[in-house]
């Protein structure tokens, strides 16, 4: 049977916190970064502008399309050459943070973008018109009626994704980035101890995700009273 | 057939039944009225079991529906049920609904089953559609397949939950003059109804419901002519003034 | 910026020699198709089985479920396949450990991956499936019950067929996730598209047409999967229902 050694975990932790803020500074760019571009993408999908809104479409569904592992891999392999060619940057630069905060927001920003759509689309037809009978503007009326009421019922689902975001972070993995995953790989690589720490690795992700799900449970709950 | 006494309900302190008697004999057609919230859908689910009570006992012809013994499938199977939104199962055509509960619960073959719901869909005028899917007919039709489907098990007695609540106002007369057949029939009803028209025409008692207590249980001439309480009629003034 | 763009080197042969770099390419799709299916069938049976023990009166039994999706819907996909691969065969008894770690390498890449994107696929089926089931009209249970059905007889012949059409349109985009999700089992060497793209990048000095080929390759996989869902929903839509006719 399997004797477990927990000991290489205590003298880490100051290198896994490091780790760990890595991954929430991750999280919390491309979740900022992915409302503020999603949102702009779901007006553009919404607009009757039509080369807007088959941009957005396309921009979209292409990055729903392929896998996070490959958008990862694009910016680690190939984009920082590109990058060092075109902005004159010394060989061998380590981009590897930047790139992965460009590709996060990039690929989630199109998830983000059709949850904001959707909130758009939920707010009632009769409420824009019940706003122009007012005298509203488009503007006045997206942004004093619409927009308000969208994000009110979508504020689950964006803390949601970002859970799922918070996850994906490991995923930088794929760079030998040290965030929290990779940080506790190392460790575990380094002491012998691969199975105590990915164990822990995987606690850690539980315990914080599971218990930012119920709260976004909760907030549900005090918003919406079924 | 039908006993209900000192039947309560509650959840948590919200008493929903207090202390509810009442009984259907063989062949009597009653209509139970009330304002909403008055109890009266709960109580017509309790006949049957699909609501729990929590003190009080009611049997139908003979078996107990709240003993933890009963068969509770098997008793259901001889009483049927009409709902208020009619409840086909929307992934099958009229035919299989009729036929699906014949065969899987009663055990009847295919053809026996097939045969029985097509005779009962001729008798509602709905022969046409058996093999339609209920989206595609109206309210008021699928409310008469409803019917046809319940008597497709060969029920000893009936139970109608505000079958004519969820129709458009010129559906409502087909429903009720195939429940208006069915009682000429004998066959012992309890409906759930707001309907006073048929009550009049062919109820044998009506029982009046508020806050969860059956306040009138009286034969229709009596309960018409003259309601004793204040609360009848009022409900009376108001649902027939329109 | 100087970079030499070259379409043929799919066609030359590969390092190994064996082979051309698209049959490597080739050799990767077919692993990622074969990988995501099986997943998708062990997906499908366990969260079909999950999704409805959540909806049952049973506490224990529902209780149980939800843990189970908790479990699996809180760790990253990643760290569970890690645990799949490296942790697990240790806490095995060691004789069932051995014998997996002596197995052919592919085979243990494999099925540790299966095993993983299944599971964790399961607890997004299971939601989907529950979330079906809670969005019928409850008078439908009742209208089973009263004609007599038991209650697992009302599960089978009136709430999960009419849940599972329901369930379609969300199960696509599960379906399509598995092939995406399956891209992170590059990590454990399982040579699949992803890994075989990162190969022709070392190989061919060729990264633009490697990486570009392997991006169509999953837009195809995703237009694909689009294609056959649709079709399927048309072919299980209920006439009368949900806008069909």
């Amino acid at each position: 049977m399997y004797e477990f050694d927990w000991s290489s975990i205590p003298g880490a932790l100051p290198f896994l916190w490091d780790g760990m803020k890595i991954s929430l500074e991750i999280t919390i760019q491309a979740v900022i970064f992915g409302i503020v571009w999603g949102t702009l993408l779901a007006m553009m999908r919404l607009s009757s502008v039509k080369p807007l809104s088959w941009f957005a479409a396309g921009y979209v569904n292409f990055f729903r399309a392929i896998p996070l592992v490959m958008v990862l891999l694009w910016f680690f392999l190939i984009m920082p050459k590109f990058f060092e060619q075109l902005l004159g940057l010394p060989a061998g630069t380590d981009m590897r943070l930047a790139s992965a905060m460009l590709g996060f927001a990039l690929f989630e920003s199109a998830y983000y973008s059709e949850i904001i759509r959707a909130g758009i689309q939920s707010v009632p037809k009769g409420q824009i018109s019940a706003a122009y009978a007012m005298g509203m503007t488009y503007n006045q009326a997206m942004r004093l009626v619409v927009l308000p009421q969208a994000f009110r019922n979508m504020i689950p689902l964006l803390l949601t994704q970002a859970i799922i975001l918070f996850q994906d972070t490991s995923l930088v993995y794929v760079s030998a980035l040290a965030d929290f995953f990779g940080a506790s790989y190392k460790v575990g690589d380094r002491d012998g101890r691969l199975v105590e720490m990915l164990l822990f690795a995987g606690a850690v992700y539980f315990v914080i995700c599971f218990s930012a799900s119920q709260l976004v449970k909760r907030l549900q709950k005090k918003y919406h009273p079924a | 057939m039908i006993k209900i006494a000192n039947v309560s309900k509650h959840y948590g302190d919200f008493k929903v039944l207090t202390e509810c008697t009442t009984s259907v004999s063989k062949g009597e057609v009653i209509v139970v009225c009330g304002p909403s919230g008055s109890g009266k859908s709960t109580l017509i689910k309790c006949v049957n079991g699909l609501e729990p009570f929590q003190s009080g006992e009611i049997t139908v012809n003979g078996i107990s529906v709240g003993d933890p013994k009963t068969n509770l499938s098997k008793l259901r199977s001889h009483v049927g049920m009409v709902f208020q939104n009619f409840e086909l199962f929307p992934h099958m055509s009229i035919n299989e609904n009729l036929v699906i509960a014949q065969t899987k619960v009663l055990g009847r073959s295919k053809d026996e089953a097939n045969e029985k719901g097509m005779k009962l869909l001729e008798r509602v005028g709905l022969k046409a559609q058996a093999a339609k899917f209920p989206g595609q007919l109206s309210g008021g039709q699928q409310q008469r397949v409803a019917i046809a489907r319940a008597l497709a098990m060969d029920p000893i007695c009936m139970l109608f939950d505000e079958p004519t609540s969820a129709l458009d106002p010129e559906m409502v007369n087909e429903v009720l003059d195939v429940m208006t057949e069915l009682a000429k029939e004998g066959m012992t009803m309890m409906c759930v109804t707001h309907e006073m028209g048929f009550a009049k025409r062919v109820a044998h008692r009506v029982i009046f419901m508020d806050q969860g207590r059956i306040v009138e249980d009286d034969s229709k001439e009596a309960f018409f002519a003259n309601p004793r309480s204040e609360r009848a009629q009022q409900f009376l003034a108001k649902i027939l003034h329109h | 910026m100087g970079y030499q763009w070259n379409w043929d080197v799919f066609l030359q042969p590969s390092a190994t020699g064996d082979d051309t770099y698209l049959g490597w390419m080739f050799a990767g799709f077919k692993m990622t198709i074969a990988l995501s299916l099986s997943a998708w069938v062990l997906a499908l049976l366990l969260g079909a089985l999950i999704g409805v023990l959540r909806t049952v009166p049973n506490k224990m039994l529902a209780g149980i479920a939800t843990a189970y999706v908790e479990l699996f819907r809180n760790i990253p996909l990643l760290v569970q396949l890690f645990i799949w691969y490296f942790v697990l065969p240790e806490l095995l008894p060691t004789s069932i450990g051995d014998a997996f770690k002596q197995s052919n390498p592919v085979m243990q890449q494999f099925l540790a991956s299966m095993i993983c994107l299944g599971l964790f696929t399961s607890a997004r089926v299971a939601e989907q499936v529950r979330a079906g089931i809670n969005s019928l009209p409850k008078g439908q249970k009742n209208a089973g019950l009263a004609l007599g059905f038991t209650l697992p007889q009302t599960y089978r012949h009136v709430m999960l067929p009419m849940a599972f059409r329901l369930v379609v349109p969300p199960l696509t985009s599960e379906f399509l996730n598995i092939f995406k999700n399956s891209a992170v089992c590059s990590t454990i060497g399982l040579l699949e598209l992803a890994a075989q793209g990162r190969q022709l990048v070392d190989y061919t000095a060729q990264p633009y047409e490697s990486f570009i080929a392997v991006t169509l390759a999953y837009v195809a996989i995703n237009i694909l999967v689009m294609t056959l869902m649709k079709k399927l929903e048309d072919k299980v839509r209920v006439p009368g229902y949900m806008g069909g006719k």
